[in-house]
Order: structure tokens, then C-alpha cells, then sequence
């Protein structure tokens, strides 16, 4: 073996809190990362303060530390643990730029730490653009050219140079300022105008819009043998970000030629440059011809080489992570096979088609269209064996109501040509518009550059939905057209909606009805096998699909009732992200553990649950009610686990039971009666407990008359929301006429959920696990913020730092009637409001929440682990642990992801908008605290803070923090209200100005300027005036990269924590230490 | 679309539909797991008496080529004069194409030179029982064209007389260049091509024509179809060729041309159960850590411990271990299993050209 005996310890960069970019894939990568060093029997640090991870658990490593991805904090577990390794590419651009600082500050030399993997300097080379063109140019491969010019003029002669149409990017310009597409001179003399006032330099770029895009994941060990293990094309042609793009592998439209001359480019490159590992490589391709040009190479693991994992059963960060030990591709095996080489490249039998997922509605203001920045928060990854049944599955993975490519609901579009033209996250929805309007394959073509065989296709499936419907009814539908649409992907709903069955009956039964029909004819799908080698081994692999594009399965069932089905999370959103993966991980491990078969069905691309080593059988599959019937006849399994994978599997529950199908743990009607508003209400009721007065209404008269009986402010939740966020306060009839009028059509038909909202109110969290009925576990937790910030982005502490032992207690006594009542059996979690020691139940899910891989790594009891015990009937005793042994507290914070939304206004409310989460430990509050706020990117600020504090009680709120500042020495600069109220309060500050005021200096200005550290800005919800103000400072501070904190008690908490506490004191201890 | 049906000569029978030529064709079943490259695969003679599955679900979908155009005499993207395989079986056939060098659609170039082809078959299934049974001889019935095709006994046709030229041609002539003579058994424009682009003047003749009393400074045994053991003539030359102790001039093969040479070189050769059809196929180059992915389309192997004295294995196989080159010790003479001209497929290995001509001197 090669392997360096030298390297004994080794140190892994994980990539911290989720956020758009970098996201779940991390975890993956990082968690098979820790799995082949720990395999060569080599001891493992983690530094990631991500806890919700599959990465951060028991027994992934042995030192896991749960502290902020920056050089300073990874310095301090050198020093203390002193490895002799360490790697940098498995915890995406966050590790890979701590780990570019910490060679620069020499730190790496200083502790003879070996970089394991691509060395620095090569990462250096193609993260510097001008060292890579010129790295690129030595053998002979094309980038992108660009010219930096200073004025108009020299602009000019470079676009006349490079040929039009070009791109004008202003320099040093945030956000894509001043930049955009020229055709012409004309174009480009006025556009080079604009970009000169915002930039003294302009680089000039040759245009390649409407050129394909594809990549190529390339493996390359230190005997320099390069393998690439996957290529793929984006269905959107360059010009939109590739995180952005449906992405299909292998790639369809590429001639051999065209396929093996970028792949030789892209072994040249990785050999050039000397990755040891994996990287990707970009490239534009020319459209018309052979022509390309290089975009881009990422010296590290990826989205994309996720994706590329997912997609062939290649394991990337695996074989990455052998390689960066010494080991030589020949020296390893193909772990599919487990008899053939890892030195290979995997032929695929199927085809795979990745669907970002976006969730702007989300956020106020945010602009649509799609770009050449990353705004998904989550992807899917569909597999069939044609390109429709892909692509249709996929529509459907994303979660956001759509039923396929076809079928969905009607989309109002009033200009297709423009939306066609600049497309935003609706735009496959618009191509089947312009279908149904008769736009041609070419007109499309036109509009959206996509390849014209990808819009064939997709035609084929509109041309199938209309022959549907002319099938005559389901008893006329002929099995031929019924075999075909299946084979295009088409599930049950879609050919109940096409034949027009939803006119006769409930849908949910004309899918049955469909259902019961193609079962008769024999049109049921099979399953397949992902094995590397497309048959040509054979393989005893467990990665599977389901089709109909075949009739032989490849697997030959038990039918022993052993297997357990464990359905996953689907698309990482927000509110619903890797916390579930740990959970359906966790549940996986104990199945297995205790001698059942486990298996997963979920499919998305960047989690842990999707890895197959994970499980005894994984369908990469949707979690459709028409697919887990499918896979659950298949398996005839002993049940099915549907409260760890969040809200999902949790609307599958009643839907499974009503067909038999044995759910495991806490009864569908339970389920049901915690869910359904009515029914909880009525058993709270019952059973003696508070909630916030709610009704369902259905006219404005009605509403107003709630309104009346409760007073403002209100949470009105209406159930059909036509734009903006679903859920408002409103603090006034006003704000109420305003939200309901533009945001929501109240009727009969969409009643909205009017609540009580209580102001000042604290927010605490159960989370626990019971068996019939009867608590075994628990953690109270508490939200830092007061209600009005939703639970998902509010930062929690647990143990409970202020909470009245009398709260504590009513809040135990509640919960155990509420499981009591509803014979809990499996994990649930309760939301309370505390006021004074008056408690409320706001809401009650019987499955796991976000919050328990948090609440079971700071407690280091396994929750879940608990909860599967009970629901396979297993004997658990009470754990002998209780929050008051705890000497130490975790602090989760959530991470937000503005920066990469533009225009959208970074504050928070009732609807979830962060994307990601961090949880530390500490001695005490203050230390978890600030911990966990540098984890999540806030920066103890230097010297000058700027504050608008927003209504009187939150600006007293922010009077004792403002005071501490000043004791410290910062400057406090403030806008007009606060100004005063410092002022009068005896605390030195400067006044600053709001956008529409007269007088200097101007609060934007002072942070365009960089001359403030840290903003806090409160918004008051009232005025338009104060609102338009107040955002413009708030994004302002988002586009100057300026740390900003909204919320007046958390901005406290903060502050107090930073000026009592120097970050440089904070005790570096690992997980298992505390 | 015409109904179609496959039947393996075990009985199996899949239903499918005609995309190709309306008629029945008998022929090897093999299976090719390559993801690009149909318009290459059907072209490369080596398929001759075959029919091809692609395991490789979507085809047709970049169309076919012109195959007309031609650059120094040789067509410019086709491997041959034609389709050389006797039909095509595939998963879903792409009925739109879209390509910048696209002319026709799959189906309508196997409509033009008469080959069948059929799609929505379960081709994972196929190969599957390909796999485990080896490869047997079936054929494609088209609904409604009448006779059953003539049963074929593979092993036994000399398809490699069928596909040779009938004629000596030479190629880049030019009177500075080095000439080398390539054995024609079935070759691919590709060896043609590397050869040409790397200034050498390339003189093709016949599989079984006697190259040993013409001047030329290199040998070259192309590759080709069907069973070598049928190719006694071919082998009856290079053997004349190696056996001449003061024999220095380089000679390399490829595919067929590795068979012929180590049958030449007294070793045995035997028909793997279900042969190497594909892209992604591993090698290691004995004795060192190189390994390279090859592009391979074979069914049969050398023994490699039946070489005789003064020969060595020179690439073998990382997945079964079975022989994928073999040079002489001493002497300038090698060949490989695998198609170091690509076309389709990767590329890494067309060094082994660049070897060839500089060791023309």
C-alpha cells in the first residue's frame, strides 16, 4: 500500500451552516471523507459547527468540534490537537478558502501540517482567475476572453476585438451593477456609460449566450492516472448559473467527437494543474460547432460532484479522500461491484436529470429571473429510462404542487415571448404554456436558446396529455397510450386530470381508479439497478430506481416482512433541510441495528439517506403516494416509518393507512388529529389546554368581527396565496385590507386562518419522544427572539436559560396530556407561547422537527434512535439524564442566505427565510451565543455600529447593549428616533441620516464607504416611509458584506456577549469533551 | 411503427418496434455499454454478423453525420463505407435528433442501407441475460416482411475476408514520408487517420495478401471481425514476418491485429463469454502504475500463458484480469486488445501511435 504511515491524525474542514451554494452535499462528502480515513484506521477531527449534520454524529468522527470554519478558530485545534494532516476539499469553498488563508498565514507550516489532497498552490491556481487563464493558455486550452478596460473608448475597440455580442462587467461592482449584454456599439457605448459611473474599470467579455454548458468531474490520483467519472449538460443553455439549470447526465445532445474532446481537455487541465482528488471542470460548448471554452474548475468536491456521485454509484468523496492519502485508483475497488477496479468510468443505463429548487416567494422583493448567481436553496434528482419519465418525475420532486411537466395548474403568464426570453423560476412551466399555444419546437428555440432535442421532448409529453384527452374516459383509454404515458413519466393524477376524471369524482379516487385500471393491464413499473457498469458486472448493489421503461426487475424479493421503510425529506427548502437527513439516517441505523432490513426512499442528490452504503435497499425515488404504494407492494414490507423525514411523509400518513399499509409508531388518526386545525382545537379544548384564539373565515365581514373580539395584532394565514410571503402580522385594519387584498382571495372556497398574535411573548419548544402515550424523553428549549420570529430562523438555547421553573413545569404537565391524549407512540415536538407563566399551544407535529439532531447532541441522548426503538415495538427505559446535569449550554443559530437575493429585504417574520443553521456549545449562554453567531458569519465589529432600534420597547430593549458598546469604546452612530433616545439616555452617539433626509452623513453612504462594522436595524412593520428607509439601510449593509442583525433581542444578546466576552477566550473543547 | 421482435436462440422473445429497415436479420447478439458514438459503433467492420444492443437507453438523438463527406479519401466521420452491423437494438430511439452536424435521422440512415433496428426493448434485461449466458446468435422479426432470416453460425464465417478490401491502396503518399503497411481485417478510418495525421504514407492491403516482399519501414495488423482462428493466411504472414531473425522493422496491432499477432507468436485464443464492448474499459500497463480507459469491441482473448519465448503481456485488464496486449522483449513489435484510435470513446491512448511512427526512425 502507499498509504503515508507518517499520517495518524488528520484534520477535515466541514463547511458550516447550510446556505445557498453550499448546502447539504458538504455533509455527504465530508461524512465519506471521515469514513475512508477511518477505514485506514487513521483517528479523525471534524471542525464543522453545522450539528444538524450526518457528519457532526457519534461515531462519523472522533473530535468533533463544533466551532466557526475561519482560520482563527481552526488554528487553535491545531495547536491542541496537532494533526499531521489535514484536507480542504470536502467542505466546499468555505474549507477550501480557511484552508488558502491558513497556508498564507503560514499556520500550515508552522504545526507540518500535510495538505492531503490537491496541494494549495493548485487550488491557488484556479481560484485566481489570471493565474488560471495563464495555466490554461500553457497547454493550449481556450477560456473566456476578457478585457479590462478604463474608459469608453478602449471598451469599444475591445468588443469590436473580441466580436459582438459581449458582456460589460463593471469592476469591483456588487451585485452585477452596471453590467449586462451587448449586441452593438450602440448598446455598448450606452451601457459602458452607466457602468463607468459605478466603476473606474469595465471588463469587456465575449458573449457566449445560448452556448451549452456542460461539466466533467474528473478523478486524478498522485500516479497521474485521471479517470473521469461523469459528465453533464445543463438543459439551460450559458447564462444561467449551474446551480440554476436542470442538469441531465450523461449528456444527450454531444456527438463521441464532442464528448471525448472535452473530456481530454478536462484530463489535460486536472493533470496540468495537479489536483490530486477530484475537481470539475466547465465548459461552454459551441452550439454550431466543436468550438468551447473553459469556465471553470473547482479544485474541491461540489454540488456537481454530489450530483455525479448520485448519478453513477461512483463515490467521489471517497475515492478523493483515499487518493489524498497516497492510494492510486488501481489500489482501490469499484465499491458497487466490489470485485471490479475504481480505476474506471461508470456507464450509465439510465438517465438522471437534476431540478433546482427555489423558494423566492419566500422573500419580499427578491428578484426572479434567473442568472448567472445561485438563488435554489435545494436540488432533486430524477432517474428513468427516458428523458421524459426524468424530467416528469423531477417536476414532481420539487414539491411545490406540480404534478409533472403537464397537468399542473394553470400558470398566468401574460407575456410568454418575455418570459420564454429571461427566464425565472417558472420557466419550464412557461415552455409547456407556450406549447398549449401553439408555439413551435423552433419559436421556442429562438426565445430560450435550449436545445431543440430536449423541447422535442418535452412536446412529446404535451402531444401524450392531449391524446389523453381524447382517449374517451379510463375504460376507453387503449393500453397502449396508457404504457406509453407511463413510460413518459406520467403518474396516475396526471392521466386521471388528462382523461377528465376530475369532473365525475375526487381526484384521490380517480388516481385509485387509474391505479386498479393499469394494474389489471399489467402496466406496473419495475425496478432497476444503479451498478457502474450498465449490466456488464454483476452487481450486488441495493441502488435503486423504479421504472417503466423495462419489465424485468432486478431484484428478487423476500416478501419476509423484515424490511422497514423509512421515508426520506425530499428537496432541501426552507424550513425542511439536512436536520431530516440526520434524522432518516439515524432511523436507518437503528432498523439495521436491531435485524430488520432498512430501507430508504427519498431523492435528493445532496443528503446522507441517499447514500447506499447508509441502507440495506435505497430507492432514489419519489415520495409520491402513487410511487411508496409502488415500492411498498414490491417490498410487502413489515411498515413504514413516516415521522422522521418532516412534513412529507407526515401528509403521506392518512393516505397509506386508508390502503392498509401497517405505519409504524404514532396512528395515522393521531397524525390527522394533530394536524387538522378543528380537530386539535377541540381536543385541546377537551383536555383543559391554551392556544392562541384562532378562526377560519371566509369574507372580510367575518374577519373583521374576529378581529374585533381579539384585537390587533393578528396572524392571518390565508389558504390560497396569489404573490408574496403565505402568512402576515397585521398590526391594523389597514395593513389587514392591504395584505388580504393584494396577497390572498378570501372565499368559500379559500378560507383564511385568522390568529391572535401575542406580542412580547416568549417562544419554547418540545421536543420529545413517547411510548403509547407516555413521555420517555425530552428537551424544553428556548428561543432567544420573541414570538414573530418563526421558529426556523429563531436562535435557540438549550437547556433554557430564563424560563420560570413554573413555566417549565406547566409546559411538562401539557405535553404530557397532549401525548397522552393522542397515544404517542415515536417523536413529536410542541411550540408553546409563555407570557408571564400563561402558556399556549400554537402548534403540535407528531414526527421529528428540526430541532432534534440539536436537542440530541447537546443532551447526547439519540432521539431518534428512541423513537425508532418504540415504533419497532422495542423495550427503551427512560434515559437517567436530565437537563440539570448539564453544565455547559447549545446555542442554534439560524444563517441567512440574503447576499445571494437580490433585492430581497433581510428581515425576518412569521415565514421561515433562512436556509441553514449552526449549534454550539459553551460553558454558558454567552459563550454558545457568541460562538454560534460567528459560526453563522456575524464579525465582532471593530469600531463603529451603526443603530436604528425601531419601536419603544425595542429601543429600550437595545438601551443596556448600547451602553456596553460605549463602555468598550465603540462609536454609535444612530437614525433620528434612536438618536434621541440615546441621547436622552445619556449614551454619546452621532445622528445619522435616513435615505429621505435632508442632511449628512448618510447612513447608506457610511456603509457603501465601509466606514460601520455592524448594523442593527429593528423594522418598526408601520409606515411605507419607514419601511422603504429602513430597507435600503438593511440591503445596503447585505450588499457590503456589513454584519446585521434585525431583531432588538438578539442584537442584545450579541452585544452583550461580545463586550463581556473576547472571542479569543472562548475554551476550545471538542463534542466529547463537554 | 412496425411491431418487431427479438429472439434469442434460448427462446427469449421481446417485443418491440421497427425503427430501422423493415426486415429480419439474424446475427451474434452482443452488447456495447458505450453512451455516445452509434453512427462509429455501426460503422466499425469488427461488427460485422452482429447485432448490437446499446445498453445505453436514449439513441439517435445527435442524428447521423453525412456520410459522404470524405477528407483525403476517407469518409470524414463514419469509420466505414457503411453500416457493418447486421442490426440495432436499443432502448428508446430518439425519434428528433439535433445536431449542428446532423444530415439524417438514425432511423432514416438504417432505412438508406437496409439494416433493422428496434426499439423499447428491455436492453438491461438483455444484457443481463446476455451476461450470464454468454452471447448467443437471435434475430429481429419485423412484422409483416415475410421470410425467417438465414440462422448464421458466427464462429464459423470468415467475416473478415467478407469485410476486407479487394485491392492495395495507398494513402498520403509522398515520396520523404515512411511507409507503412496496414493489414486490412476490417480496419477503422480512425487507424487510417491517426496514422496519416501523424505524416506517415500508409499503403492498405488485403487480410490476406503477403506484405513481406514489399518495401515499407513499419507493419500494422488492423482490427476486424468474427473469429480469428479463420484468418490462417494472415497469420501465416506475420508469422513469416516475426520469425526472420534479423527482422527489426516495428509492427503493431490492434484488436484483431493483437489476436493475429500472438497467434502468430504461437499463443491460443479463446471467445469470452460475453466479450469487452464499451468505453470505459480499465488497463494497467504491466509492470507499472499506468493505467488508461479504453475503447473495446471484442469477443475473443489472447491466453497470455500461452505466449511463447521472447513475449510478454504488455497491457492486461483491471476488471477480469484477461490479456490486453502483448509486446516481444527485444524487438519494436506490440499490440493491443483495446482501439487506441477511440472513435468512438476516450482518447488516452493514442500515444501508442505516436510510439509506432517515432519508432519508424
Amino acid at each position: 500500500m502507499n498509504n503515508d504511515e507518517t499520517i495518524k491524525k488528520v484534520l477535515v474542514l466541514g463547511s458550516g451552516a447550510l446556505k445557498i451554494g453550499e448546502a447539504g452535499e458538504f455533509d455527504y462528502s465530508g461524512s465519506q471523507a471521515l469514513k475512508a480515513l477511518r477505514e485506514e484506521g487513521i483517528e479523525t477531527v471534524l471542525i464543522n459547527p453545522n450539528i444538524a449534520t450526518v457528519q457532526t454524529s457519534e461515531g462519523v468522527a472522533d473530535h468533533i468540534y463544533f466551532l466557526p470554519v475561519t482560520p482563527d478558530f481552526v488554528e487553535k485545534v491545531i495547536a491542541r490537537e496537532r494533526p499531521q494532516g489535514i484536507m480542504l476539499a470536502f467542505g466546499g469553498q468555505t474549507a477550501l478558502n480557511c484552508g488558502v488563508e491558513l497556508f498564507h498565514k503560514g499556520v500550515l507550516d508552522k504545526y507540518n501540517l500535510k495538505v492531503l489532497g490537491t496541494p494549495v498552490q493548485s487550488i491557488i491556481d484556479t481560484e485566481d482567475r489570471e493565474i488560471f487563464v495563464d495555466k490554461l493558455n500553457e497547454i493550449d486550452v481556450k477560456t473566456i476572453d476578457s478585457v479590462a478596460c478604463d474608459n469608453k473608448e478602449d471598451a469599444l475597440k475591445a468588443a469590436e476585438q473580441l466580436g459582438y455580442p459581449v458582456i460589460l462587467r463593471a469592476a469591483y461592482a456588487l451585485g452585477g451593477l452596471g453590467s449586462g449584454f451587448c449586441d452593438n456599439s450602440e448598446q455598448l457605448v450606452k451601457l459602458a456609460e452607466k457602468a463607468f459611473s459605478f466603476s473606474p474599470q469595465v471588463l469587456v467579455e465575449k458573449s457566449l449566450k445560448g452556448w451549452k454548458e456542460v461539466e466533467y468531474e474528473v478523478v486524478r490520483d498522485s500516479f497521474d492516472n485521471c479517470i473521469t467519472v461523469c459528465n453533464m449538460e445543463n438543459f439551460d443553455p450559458l447564462g444561467i448559473h449551474t446551480g440554476e439549470s436542470i442538469v441531465v447526465a450523461p449528456s444527450q445532445t454531444l456527438s463521441n467527437s464532442e464528448y471525448h474532446k472535452l473530456r481530454e481537455l478536462s484530463i489535460r487541465i486536472a493533470r496540468h494543474i495537479g489536483i490530486v482528488g477530484e475537481c470539475n471542470v466547465q465548459f461552454a460548448l459551441c452550439p454550431d460547432s466543436e468550438d468551447y471554452r473553459v469556465i471553470e474548475v473547482n479544485a474541491r468536491l461540489s454540488r456537481s460532484s454530489a450530483l455525479a456521485s448520485k448519478a453513477t454509484g461512483y463515490p467521489l468523496a471517497f475515492v478523493a479522500a483515499k487518493l489524498g492519502l497516497g492510494y492510486g485508483l488501481f489500489d482501490l475497488k469499484n465499491s458497487v461491484t466490489k470485485t471490479t477496479t475504481a480505476f474506471f468510468e461508470p456507464a450509465l443505463d439510465y438517465c438522471v436529470c437534476k431540478i433546482p429548487r427555489w423558494d423566492l416567494g419566500k422573500f419580499h422583493g427578491v428578484n426572479r429571473e434567473l442568472e448567472s448567481s445561485m438563488k435554489s436553496v435545494g436540488e432533486v434528482m430524477a432517474i428513468g429510462r427516458t428523458f421524459e419519465e426524468a424530467i416528469q418525475k423531477g417536476l414532481r420532486m420539487i414539491g411545490q404542487g406540480m404534478h409533472g411537466f403537464v397537468e399542473n395548474k394553470e400558470l398566468e403568464i401574460e407575456d410568454i415571448d418575455g418570459a420564454l426570453h429571461a427566464p425565472t423560476d417558472k420557466r419550464i412551466f412557461v415552455i409547456e404554456k407556450a406549447f398549449d399555444n401553439g408555439y413551435t419546437v423552433d419559436q421556442i428555440h429562438d426565445l430560450t436558446k435550449i436545445d431543440r432535442w430536449f423541447l422535442e421532448k418535452l412536446k412529446g409529453i404535451h402531444e401524450t396529455a392531449r391524446e389523453l384527452k381524447n382517449a374517451g374516459g379510463l375504460e376507453a383509454l387503449p393500453s397502449k397510450l396508457l404504457r406509453k404515458a407511463k413510460k413518459q413519466g406520467f403518474s396516475d393524477f396526471q392521466v386521471a386530470r388528462a382523461i377528465g376524471m376530475e369532473n365525475e369524482m375526487d381526484i384521490e379516487k380517480a388516481c385509485l381508479k387509474v391505479r386498479d385500471r393499469r394494474k389489471a393491464l399489467g402496466i406496473v413499473p419495475c425496478v432497476k439497478q444503479i451498478d457502474t457498469l450498465a449490466g456488464e458486472f454483476p452487481a450486488a448493489t441495493n441502488y435503486l430506481y423504479l421504472t417503466y421503461g423495462g419489465n424485468h426487475n432486478d431484484i428478487a424479493y423476500e416478501h419476509d416482512h423484515k424490511s422497514v421503510v423509512v421515508l426520506g425529506s425530499g428537496a432541501y427548502r426552507i424550513g425542511s433541510s439536512v436536520e431530516f437527513d440526520w434524522c432518516g439516517v439515524q432511523a436507518l441505523e437503528t432498523i439495521r441495528k436491531e435485524g430488520y432490513r432498512s430501507v430508504m426512499v427519498n431523492y435528493n442528490p445532496e443528503t446522507v439517506s441517499t447514500d447506499y452504503d447508509i441502507c440495506d435497499r435505497l430507492y432514489f425515488d419519489e415520495l409520491t403516494f402513487e410511487r411508496v404504494l409502488d415500492i411498498i407492494d414490491l417490498e410487502t414490507p413489515h411498515g413504514v416509518v413516516v415521522s422522521t423525514g418532516g412534513q412529507i411523509p407526515n401528509n403521506l400518513a392518512l393516505k397509506l393507512d386508508e390502503q392498509g399499509v401497517n405505519l409504524l409508531g404514532t396512528s395515522a388518526q393521531s397524525i390527522d388529529n394533530a394536524e387538522d386545525r378543528e380537530k386539535f382545537s377541540a381536543m385541546l379544548g377537551r383536555i383543559g389546554v391554551d392556544q392562541p384564539e384562532w378562526s377560519a373565515l371566509t369574507s372580510m365581514d367575518d374577519i373583521n368581527k374576529f378581529v374585533e373580539k381579539v384585537g390587533f395584532p393578528v396572524l392571518v394565514r390565508p389558504s390560497y396565496v396569489l404573490s408574496g410571503a403565505a402568512m402576515n402580522v397585521c398590526y391594523d385594519r389597514e395593513q389587514l385590507e392591504t395584505f388580504l387584498k393584494l396577497a390572498a382571495n378570501v372565499s368559500k372556497r379559500h378560507p383564511v386562518v385568522v390568529s391572535q398574535f401575542l406580542e412580547h411573548a416568549k417562544e419554547v419548544e418540545m421536543d420529545a419522544v413517547a411510548q403509547n402515550g407516555e413521555i420517555i424523553a425530552y428537551a424544553i428549549s428556548e428561543h432567544v427572539e420573541f414570538a414573530g420570529v418563526h421558529s426556523g430562523d429563531a436562535t435557540i438555547q438549550f437547556p433554557p436559560q430564563k424560563l420560570y421553573v413554573e413555566t417549565a413545569r406547566r409546559i411538562k404537565k401539557i405535553s404530557k396530556k397532549i401525548a397522552k391524549q393522542l397515544n404517542i407512540s415515536g417523536p413529536f415536538n410542541i411550540q408553546f407561547l409563555a407570557r408571564d407563566n400563561d402558556i399556549k399551544v400554537i402548534e403540535c407535529n407528531l414526527r421529528a422537527s428540526r430541532s432534534f439532531p440539536f436537542v440530541s447532541k447537546v443532551l447526547k441522548i439519540n432521539f431518534i434512535e428512541l423513537a425508532t426503538r418504540i415504533m419497532l415495538g422495542l423495550p427503551v427505559s427512560k434515559p437517567d439524564k436530565s437537563v440539570f446535569d448539564l453544565d455547559y449550554v447549545g446555542v442554534k443559530a439560524s444563517q441567512f442566505s440574503f447576499n445571494r437575493l437580490q433585492k430581497a429585504d433581510p428581515k425576518l417574520g412569521v415565514d421561515m427565510v433562512s436556509t441553514g443553521e449552526v449549534g454550539c456549545l459553551g460553558e454558558d449562554a454567552r459563550a454558545a451565543l457568541l460562538t454560534s453567531m460567528l459560526s453563522v458569519g456575524q464579525r465582532v465589529p471593530k469600531k463603529r455600529v451603526l443603530l436604528s432600534t425601531g419601536n419603544g420597547k425595542q429601543k429600550a430593549d437595545m438601551l443596556a447593549a448600547a451602553k456596553l458598546l460605549r463602555q468598550k469604546g465603540y462609536e454609535l452612530y444612530a437614525t433620528d428616533g434612536t438618536s434621541r433616545h440615546l441621547t436622552e439616555n445619556g449614551i454619546e452617539n452621532t445622528r445619522v441620516y435616513w435615505p429621505d433626509e435632508e442632511g449628512t452623513p448618510k447612513a447608506v453612504d457610511m456603509l457603501d464607504n465601509h466606514e460601520i462594522d455592524f448594523v442593527v436595524n429593528v423594522p418598526r412593520n408601520h409606515s411605507a416611509k419607514e419601511v422603504t428607509n429602513g430597507y435600503r439601510i438593511r440591503r445596503t449593509a447585505i450588499d457590503r458584506n456589513i454584519p446585521l442583525i434585525t431583531n432588538a433581542r438578539l442584537a442584545s444578546a450579541f452585544i452583550k456577549a461580545f463586550c463581556t466576552l473576547n472571542p479569543d477566550d472562548i475554551e476550545i473543547k471538542s463534542w466529547q469533551e463537554f | 411503427m412496425k411491431k418487431a421482435t427479438l429472439i434469442l436462440d434460448d427462446g427469449t422473445r421481446m417485443e418491440g418496434e421497427s425503427f430501422g429497415y423493415d426486415g429480419n436479420v439474424a446475427g451474434e447478439v452482443v452488447f456495447n455499454t458505450a453512451m455516445t458514438g452509434y453512427p462509429e459503433s455501426l460503422t466499425d467492420p469488427s461488427y460485422a454478423g452482429q447485432l448490437m444492443t446499446l445498453t445505453y437507453p436514449l439513441v439517435g438523438n445527435y442524428g447521423v453525420p453525412s456520410t459522404d463527406d470524405e477528407e483525403g479519401g476517407i469518409a470524414k466521420f463514419m469509420e466505414s463505407d457503411r453500416i457493418y452491423a447486421s442490426g440495432i437494438i436499443v432502448g428508446d430511439y430518439s425519434e428528433q435528433f439535433s445536431h449542428w452536424n446532423a444530415k439524417e435521422s438514425l432511423s432514416d440512415w438504417l432505412k438508406r442501407e437496409k439494416v433493422p433496428g428496434i426499439t423499447g426493448i428491455d436492453t438491461r434485461y438483455l444484457t443481463q441475460i446476455l451476461r450470464e449466458h454468454g452471447v448467443m446468435t437471435g434475430k429481429i422479426i419485423v412484422e409483416g416482411t415475410g421470410l425467417e432470416p438465414e440462422p448464421i453460425d458466427y464462429n464459423s464465417i470468415n467475416y473478415v475476408d467478407e469485410v476486407s478490401t479487394k485491392e492495395v491502396k495507398t494513402y498520403g503518399a509522398g515520396e520523404d514520408k515512411k511507409k507503412v503497411v496496414l493489414v486490412d481485417c476490417g480496419a477503422k478510418n480512425n487507424i487510417l487517420r491517426c496514422l496519416l495525421n501523424r505524416g506517415v504514407e500508409v499503403t492498405v492491403v488485403p487480410w490476406n495478401y503477403d506484405f513481406n516482399g514489399m518495401q515499407f519501414d513499419g507493419l500494422f495488423i488492423s482490427n476486424g471481425p468474427g473469429n480469428p482462428e479463420q484468418c490462417v493466411a494472415a497469420v501465416e504472414n506475420i508469422r513469416k514476418f516475426i520469425s526472420n531473425p534479423d527482422e527489426t522493422r516495428p509492427l503493431m496491432g490492434i484488436c484483431m491485429g493483437n489476436q493475429l499477432l500472438a497467434k502468430a507468436a504461437g499463443a491460443g485464443i479463446y471467445k469470452l463469454k460475453y466479450g469487452h464492448r464499451s468505453h470505459n474499459q480499465p488497463v494497467r500497463m504491466e509492470g507499472t502504475n499506468r493505467c488508461f480507459i479504453t475503447s473495446q469491441n471484442h469477443g475473443f482473448a489472447v491466453d497470455p500463458s500461452t505466449l511463447s519465448e521472447g513475449w510478454e503481456p504488455y497491457f492486461t485488464n483491471m476488471n477480469d484480469g484477461s490479456n490486453e496486449g502483448i509486446r516481444h522483449k527485444s524487438k519494436p513489435w506490440y499490440s493491443s486488445q483495446f482501439h487506441p484510435e477511440a472513435s468512438g470513446g476516450p482518447v488516452d491512448t493514442e500515444f501508442l501511435f505516436d510510439d509506432f511512427v517515432n519508432l519508424l526512425g
